[in-house]
């Protein structure tokens, strides 16, 4: 392993929505941060969370609204190719992400951790979430 | 025209491969390589142009040649330590 890269802050990510393009877009830049030697923490709610459901997570999510039918095919052929959890795969390979479940939301859907996708490393509360969230949030 | 690249120890086709698959090759390639070995990525992305360089100075290795051939470029990266 090699040593630590120097003076880097980390990447939190709170993902709300769960249509593929924003979880792709979210994934990038989790991986581009665990690339570049960032500490990356994600947190699931709602939608997102939604996606991240054992059954769930390998269905076509849709686009947002202004994607159009037009964009919501582009966002679909980019997936079969790559999809986001792929992504989000590498980037726990190659750097330090941790993915954490709002509990909130997870009572909300009536879900356990089991119906997670193992992807997903924790179910943790917001406050555990913002003790390690060091630095700005980046909400999608 | 020719650039004098060193031997390489292994070269790795992400030709057709997305960002950021390229770098993510490339870093594996490294982490598991020996220090002193040069390592070649082949990449048709846009954006390997900027990250691998961006990743190879942040991570401290050496950056050999970047060489633009029809389609695609050739990056050449030692690992320094």
């Amino acid at each position: 392993m090699e040593p630590p890269m120097e003076g880097n802050d980390s990447l939190s990510l709170v993902l709300f929505s769960g249509t593929d393009d924003k979880l792709a877009a979210a994934a990038i830049l989790a991986a581009g941060a665990a690339m570049m030697g960032r500490r990356v923490n994600v947190f699931l709610q709602y939608w997102a969370l939604d996606s991240f459901r054992k059954e769930h997570i390998h269905r076509d999510h849709g686009a947002v609204p202004e994607a159009g039918a037009e964009g919501a095919r582009l966002v679909e052929r980019s997936e079969k190719k790559q999809s986001w959890s792929d992504v989000l795969i590498q980037a726990k390979d190659v750097g330090e992400v941790k993915i954490a479940a709002c509990a909130k939301s997870m009572e909300m859907f009536g879900i356990t951790k089991d119906d997670l996708d193992p992807i997903v490393d924790e179910v943790a509360g917001v406050a555990a979430f913002m003790a390690e969230a060091t630095g700005p949030i980046t909400f999608i | 025209m020719t650039t004098e690249l060193p031997a390489i120890t292994k070269s790795i086709d992400a030709r057709g491969m997305a960002c950021p698959g390229p770098l993510m090759s490339l870093i594996g390639a490294i982490r598991a390589g020996a220090v002193g070995e040069a390592f070649e990525v082949l990449s048709s992305d846009a954006g390997s142009r900027t990250d691998i360089p961006a990743w190879v100075a942040k991570a401290k290795h050496e950056m050999v040649a970047v060489v633009d051939e029809q389609g695609y470029a050739r990056f050449v990266v030692r690992k320094a330590h």
